[in-house]
């Protein structure tokens, strides 16, 4: 089937151009999600109604000879642990359901205001705890490429969105490879902008020296005009960064000439070998548009996957305290606070997010602390002069964005530390709080798509954009989005 | 060897984050957190000395405003969001050990 929406950027010049109403843009998602959405679960919950106003509004705008901004009528999803107020953010758990934020998150009065439109929650693991969105208490979401298979996570009801034609565009958060993971199992381009270029005011928070927010889209292009729109400092964020937005458009159609690219050796071996082949294919990209490309060996990242399985959970049994039967959503009544506490989020929460907050009180507790915590971040710190060694020699690196393509529902859900492994070449950037995006490449194993990923230092957005924009001009076609669902194969 | 977690001790942690678990769930957590805890464990050993701690990734410096009265979010609205409110506030049961 052909998808119903067109790209991002595509849609925002029609649409300013007078040629196409916001309108007919909205119905159009929406008529994909009604028709689709039954089977793929990719969203929590719609905004129909507030987008279908605004959209009114852009062509009243349009129609009156204003501009209604850099994404007029672009219909965009937003992960369900971002804040929109008056309409329900569950970051999929029982313990929000009923709770609606009383403010918008700084990037959806942007996106707002550069007249896009939110029209739904998109599913996520609990809490963006995960890498399959299994681990939601509205159910999983499936990946349109193959409906037995899952979209990755933890932002897969937004990857899954976008790659079935629903949306052009959409929003996850990404705190050790949410984004680009499941961008990579759908085959659509997501990225992980540097750690505080994007505002996470109104983002739920879950490990906080991690977290950021980024989009997905179709293209390289549309990522790049989502990124400027949402991008640059905001007061309301202590750690949002005093920088305008890194405007990554203007350097799409620089080309690689003299730029030098790393590829990541060390990854490659412990990647299947469809996505090291996929790799080695974009190296060669890179390569032929006037790249200089080389191996680099950086051992040290492949410690960062255990130090993240100490800091995340330890961040996020401190933010998650809050869940507590007080302030927000669900409360199991007792006779005395304490029990009403522990009541309240033993129903409340699932047994990931569980896990997780354990494993964190754990870490965090007396005697223990330096053991683990302190560890953690001194190997925080190895991961962090590994990356600064290889920069030092090049402008981007180049590594696969997952070990495999999108595996089976119920394949890891048994094992947290096989399902750990799916974030083992994403990790290490969180934890660097630098910036990378995945981009659809190849078709793999069952003629799954594959993403290569493109790292670059902090605020090297505009050098990773450039260097992504080549890779994906090289790509074969039909390695990406939109696709029609399609049953097991 | 790896610190490996007993029921006992899993049962101690969820009372510590404020977690009612049945014995069966702190069996089967046991075994998975120590799984976990046996991964890490080469990054335990790791030779760090003189390597100092990252707690954040880029420089942070701390951010201050004019101390100038402004507008926050609506009480009512923030209150209608949670479980139980009285009189502007919000209502938990009772806190210390005596009846009310």
């Amino acid at each position: 089937m052909t998808p119903p929406v067109g790209g991002a950027t595509e849609i925002a010049a029609r649409v300013r151009a007078g040629e196409l109403s916001a309108a007919s843009v909205l119905d159009e998602a929406l008529a994909a999600i009604e028709a689709r959405d039954r089977e793929l679960h990719c969203f929590n919950s719609l905004m129909g109604e507030r987008a279908r106003e605004r959209a009114t509004e852009i062509d009243r705008m349009v129609g009156a000879g204003q501009d209604p901004g850099s994404l007029a009528g672009v219909p965009v999803a937003l992960k369900d642990n971002i804040c929109t107020r008056a309409a329900p953010t569950t970051c999929s758990s029982r313990i929000l359901e009923g709770w609606t934020p009383p403010y918008d998150a700084t990037v959806v009065r942007r996106l707002a205001a550069a007249g896009a439109l939110l029209v739904g929650k998109t599913n996520l693991d609990e809490f963006a705890m995960g890498s399959s969105t299994e681990n939601s208490a509205t159910g999983p979401t499936r990946n349109p490429w193959d409906t037995s298979r899952v979209p990755g996570g933890s932002s897969g009801g937004s990857a899954a969105a976008v790659a079935a034609g629903m949306v052009p565009v959409a929003l996850g958060s990404d705190t050790g490879g949410s984004i680009r993971q499941p961008a990579a199992l759908c085959g659509v381009v997501g990225v992980k902008p540097t750690y505080g270029v994007v505002s996470r005011y109104g983002l739920v928070a879950f490990a906080s020296s991690l977290d950021q927010i980024g989009p997905f889209a179709l293209t390289v292009a549309d990522a790049a005009a989502v990124l400027e729109a949402i991008a640059g400092h905001d007061e309301m964020d202590s750690t949002s960064l005093e920088r305008a937005a890194p405007r990554c458009s203007e350097v799409l159609d620089d080309g690689a000439d003299g730029l030098r690219v790393g590829v990541v050796s060390d990854f490659l071996a412990d990647a299947s070998p469809d996505c090291a082949s996929a790799v080695r294919s974009a190296a060669e990209v890179l390569a032929a548009a006037g790249a200089k490309v080389d191996d680099v060996a950086l051992p040290e990242l492949l410690h960062g996957l255990s130090a993240y399985y100490l800091i995340a959970p330890a961040e996020a049994s401190s933010n998650l305290a809050r869940y507590d039967g007080v302030r927000y959503g669900l409360r199991v009544d007792a006779p005395d606070v304490e029990t009403m506490n522990a009541r309240t989020r033993a129903a409340g929460f699932g047994a990931e997010v569980k896990r997780r907050v354990m494993l964190g009180t754990y870490v965090l507790s007396a005697g223990y602390y330096d053991a683990y915590y302190a560890q953690a971040q001194r190997v925080r710190t190895i991961v962090a002069r590994a990356f600064a060694r290889a920069y030092g020699h090049f402008d981007v690196l180049l590594a696969p964005t997952t070990p495999s393509v999108a595996f089976a529902f119920g394949a890891k859900t048994d094992d947290p530390l096989e399902m750990y492994l799916a974030d083992l070449f994403t990790i290490p950037t969180n934890l660097a709080g630098h910036p990378a995006m995945s981009v659809p490449f190849a078709l793999g194993e069952a003629g799954l798509p594959v993403g290569v990923q493109v790292l670059a230092p902090a605020l090297g957005e505009r050098e990773m954009f450039r260097a992504a924009a080549v890779v994906e001009a090289g790509a074969p076609p039909g390695v990406r989005g939109p696709v029609g669902t399609r049953s097991a194969r | 060897m790896s610190e490996q977690l007993s029921s006992e001790a899993v049962a101690h942690i969820a009372r510590l984050a404020r977690l009612e678990i049945t014995a069966e769930e702190s069996a089967t957590y046991a075994g998975q957190l120590s799984a976990i805890l046996e991964h890490v464990e080469a990054v335990r050993r790791l030779d760090t000395a003189g390597v100092p701690p990252t707690s954040h990734a880029l420089e942070l410096r701390n951010v201050l405003r004019a101390d100038e009265p402004r507008p926050c979010l609506e009480r009512d609205e923030v209150l209608s969001g949670a479980p139980r409110a009285e009189d502007g506030r919000f209502l938990v049961p009772r806190i210390l050990g005596e009846e009310p």
